[in-house]
């Protein structure tokens, strides 16, 4: 064996077998693509703070009332846990199991729906009360609620894209599943705005 | 000047035949549709952005004509404030930018021995969203629609009783859709220089040129969602009546100058740090050795970078803030000089010490540095809080400027254009002629924008149509629409030089200047697949190092070849360590009907279209679904076990 082809066949990629070697990138376009949405997000909750307490008194102005708690507490506890079956799902896929992907994916979608039906159900609540155009808070209100409810559109898109990728067969396994592993990441993001969003929009007003 | 010749063939005549069948494009109108290739993509980012310099520039020589003499008719207010608004606007977003991004797409996979950028189709998406978003936005002008309250638009007066009609709205929405562009392609340059680096190029043998442009790609991360969201609260007050900025409804107005400037100073720097960038890629070639304090130059970068984003109050320094947050932006705007300047004398130290080749390009970063630091001068000025409320905005100010930005971005870009034509066409420019083009551009340049400094201090406003004749206002603004005629032939015959390079230059050898990166070491242009052997780099100078050479010639192996399918190799992100094979994407069509969705988009919510734009949206969806689509694989292969 001349000396090129030795060196060949030791590298790193040579001798590995089982799964790709190092990040792909797709994971680092992702890592990078949620940090510039999360300085966005960064962005839209320092606005809030910033017009509050610019604006001084009472808030929320013009006599709209304090959000209600229970159900944003309810939607909480169904879009934060929607990140585990899908960790499950990733991790399954990563060992060849293309049924836990299935199970995984399908009760994220269906946590993530639910999530958004009851944002629905708030909203069909809250527009009698002020809307967009009432004052600066409900402007506040709907565009910070209503931005992160599109990104939980956009992550149920990516999960009912990647269901279907899998229910066809031959997209994913334990060698390919870089998808699986970027649209994951999105959706744990989604997940964890909610949490800032929560904080800001319904929890601080009461600090 | 040059020892150095075409680098030794270590492909056989097969391998180069295969290379060519997987990478080789055969010139079609589909493929000129279709292409992924980062040069060609690169080539067009440079034309375009210049087609809007040029526009851009034309702008400015209307307003300069309308400023010759006193109480002039030439042009009316209205046209007047269109002019100046896309006079700015565009030479930020579509010169400035796009034209340096134009050079790192084509240089970074070259520099750092990869065959294409990380992500070539949405390097393509990018280019088609740039294009159409200025032309989106330059259509306007014809119509006398054009955003006309001034490139940074503050509000109230851009609100929708102020400033009715179209203009704001294509400014909020031309900037929101070009942003897409500016974020893909930082994204993709940061992915890039991260794993596509050929093997041996540890961080610290990263060219400074690629330095500079994944920093300006993180600031871009960072900075463009704060403009991003300004935009869209403005289209949202001009269009569905929210408050984001109406006081009367507890919002306030000084929320959209804290989120442009939060964005406005790093992008200061997103401009001029590629430009440094280009500066110390230049250098090298034309002082025989290389940039003197590589670690400090890289720590200077990295720290401008980070504090670029604590120092955007110095741009509200007349807007009634408390006094202690003017000490702390003050200080750190004063702080910031330190990292530039280390920078400043890094450059002089590499002259200094080295021996000089006084060519074209030197010429203009020797006139950079001059202009530039001049620029710098006045800024530190504007530092000292008293200082800047006495002449915020009077055309002293204009004059800051444009020293910092001709000098700190269109200097560089012009060295950049005469050092890398040979690479990019394969021609030789004619000397005689750049030398008369710097001659009268560096003119120009002084003659137009030092008296400003003068009229700016004579109390003369900045963005006035027209002016009484005052004391010494008169003599000097014909003084500067003199120079900026001046500045124009200069540019033209920079233009000029480029085509005749073209048309009539001698064929360029693969490394007339005998620079230090590793552009230098393949062909002039570069073939598709830009290095027939990947190199193996074992120092900061690969061209200048036998080691390096020689791994693309005698020492070539196959597993830097590769020669079966469009390949490429992933390094380990810091030590450059080899790490797999990947495959590249063909070209396709994809990219460019998701930019056209977007345009339809970005359209129809312009004339209120709303049903259209849902429409668009959706068709964007189905492309992007069906782009990353998974290709069909046997379940062996994926590793599939139940």
């Amino acid at each position: 064996m001349r000396a090129p082809d030795l060196a060949a066949a030791t590298t790193t990629e040579a001798l590995t077998t089982e799964l790709p070697v190092g990040r792909s990138t797709g994971w680092w376009g992702m890592v990078m693509f949620v940090a510039t949405e999360a300085t966005l997000f960064s962005c839209l909750l320092g606005s809030y703070f910033y017009l509050r307490f610019q604006h001084g008194g009472e808030w929320p102005p013009g006599g709209i009332e304090q959000p209600k708690l229970l159900r944003p507490l309810v939607m909480t506890a169904i879009l934060l846990p929607s990140s585990l079956p899908m960790i499950w799902a990733e991790r399954g896929i990563r060992r060849g199991r293309r049924w836990r992907l299935r199970i995984g994916l399908a009760a994220t979608l269906l946590l993530g729906a639910s999530f958004l039906a009851l944002q629905g159900t708030e909203y069909d609540e809250l527009l009698h009360e002020f809307t967009i155009t009432t004052n600066a808070y409900g402007s506040l209100f709907f565009v910070i609620t209503g931005f992160h409810g599109l990104h939980v559109l956009v992550g149920l898109a990516m999960v009912s894209w990647l269901l279907a990728a899998s229910l066809r067969g031959g997209s994913f396994g334990a060698r390919r599943h870089d998808r699986v592993r970027n649209a994951a990441i999105y959706w744990h993001f989604v997940d964890l705005v909610w949490a800032a969003i929560l904080f800001t929009i319904y929890l601080s007003p009461r600090l | 000047m040059s020892t150095t010749t075409a680098p030794a063939p270590g492909a056989s005549q097969e391998d180069l035949a295969r290379l060519d069948e997987h990478w080789g494009e055969r010139p079609s109108i589909r493929s000129w549709f279709s292409t992924v290739d980062h040069k060609r993509i690169g080539r067009r980012y440079l034309v375009t952005a210049s087609l809007f310099f040029v526009l851009a520039g034309i702008s400015a020589l209307a307003m300069r004509t309308q400023l010759a003499r006193p109480e002039s008719n030439l042009l009316s207010p209205q046209e007047y404030n269109q002019l100046f608004t896309m006079h700015g606007t565009a030479m930020i977003f579509l010169f400035s930018t796009p034209m340096l991004f134009g050079f790192g797409n084509y240089l970074v996979p070259l520099m750092i021995g990869s065959r294409d950028m990380a992500f070539p189709k949405l390097n393509a998406l990018g280019y088609w969203v740039f294009l159409f978003a200025g032309l989106f936005m330059w259509a306007s002008l014809p119509f006398g629609a054009a955003p006309n309250a001034g490139w940074f638009a503050y509000v109230p007066l851009t609100d929708d009783v102020n400033t009715p009609g179209l203009h704001m709205d294509v400014y909020a929405l031309g900037l929101l859709f070009l942003g897409i562009a500016t974020t893909a392609g930082s994204i993709n340059f940061i992915v890039t220089a991260l794993k596509l680096r050929a093997p041996g190029m540890s961080l610290n043998r990263v060219p400074l040129f690629v330095w500079a442009i994944v920093v300006t790609a993180f600031m871009v991360i960072f900075a463009l969602p704060a403009l991003n969201l300004d935009n869209a609260m403005l289209f949202l007050d001009r269009r569905f009546d929210t408050h984001f900025f109406d006081p009367d409804a507890a919002g306030n107005v000084l929320l959209w100058q804290h989120l442009f400037w939060i964005f406005g100073h790093p992008d200061v720097y997103i401009i001029v740090m590629p430009a440094l960038g280009i500066v110390s890629a230049v250098l090298p070639a034309f002082t025989r050795r290389g940039v003197v304090g590589y670690v400090l130059v890289v720590l200077a970068i990295v720290s401008i970078a980070i504090i670029s984003f604590g120092v955007w109050v110095h741009h509200m320094f007349a807007t009634g803030l408390p006094h202690l947050s003017y000490s702390f932006f003050s200080a750190a705007s004063t702080v910031i000089t330190i990292p530039s300047g280390i920078q400043i004398f890094a450059w002089l130290a590499t002259m200094v010490l080295g021996r000089l080749v006084v060519r074209v390009p030197l010429l203009f970063l020797i006139g950079f540095i001059v202009t530039f630091v001049l620029g710098g001068f006045t800024g530190a000025m504007f530092a000292l809080t008293a200082f800047d409320q006495q002449v915020t905005d009077s055309y002293f100010v204009v004059a800051h400027f444009h020293y910092v930005l001709i000098g700190g971005a269109v200097f560089p870009i012009l060295a950049a254009i005469y050092y890398w034509l040979p690479k990019i066409t394969g021609r030789m420019y004619h000397e005689g002629l750049g030398r008369w083009a710097f001659a009268l551009v560096f003119t120009g340049m002084q003659v137009t924008f030092f008296p400003m400094h003068l009229y700016g201090l004579f109390g003369m406003p900045r963005r006035v149509y027209t002016y009484r004749s005052e004391p010494g206002w008169d003599v000097w603004n014909l003084v500067s629409t003199i120079g900026s005629y001046v500045l124009a032939a200069g540019l033209l015959l920079v233009l000029i030089g480029v085509v005749h390079a073209i048309r009539r230059g001698r064929p360029a050898p693969p490394d007339p200047w005998g620079g230090d990166t590793l552009e230098w070491a393949t062909d002039s242009p570069p073939k598709p697949y830009n290095f027939p052997v990947l190199p193996q780099v074992h120092s900061l100078h690969p061209t200048w190092d036998e080691a390096s050479r020689a791994s693309m010639g005698d020492d070539a192996t196959a597993d830097r070849t590769l020669t079966d399918g469009r390949r490429t190799l992933l390094t380990s992100e810091l030590d450059g360590r080899r790490e797999r094979v990947v495959e590249m994407p063909e070209a396709s069509l994809q990219p460019l009907l998701l930019a056209l969705a977007l345009l339809v988009f970005f359209t129809a919510l312009l004339f209120a279209w709303y049903p259209v734009a849902l429409a668009a949206l959706l068709a964007g969806a189905v492309t992007i679904a069906v782009w990353l689509w998974p290709p069909r694989r046997p379940e062996e292969e994926l590793g599939v076990v139940s």
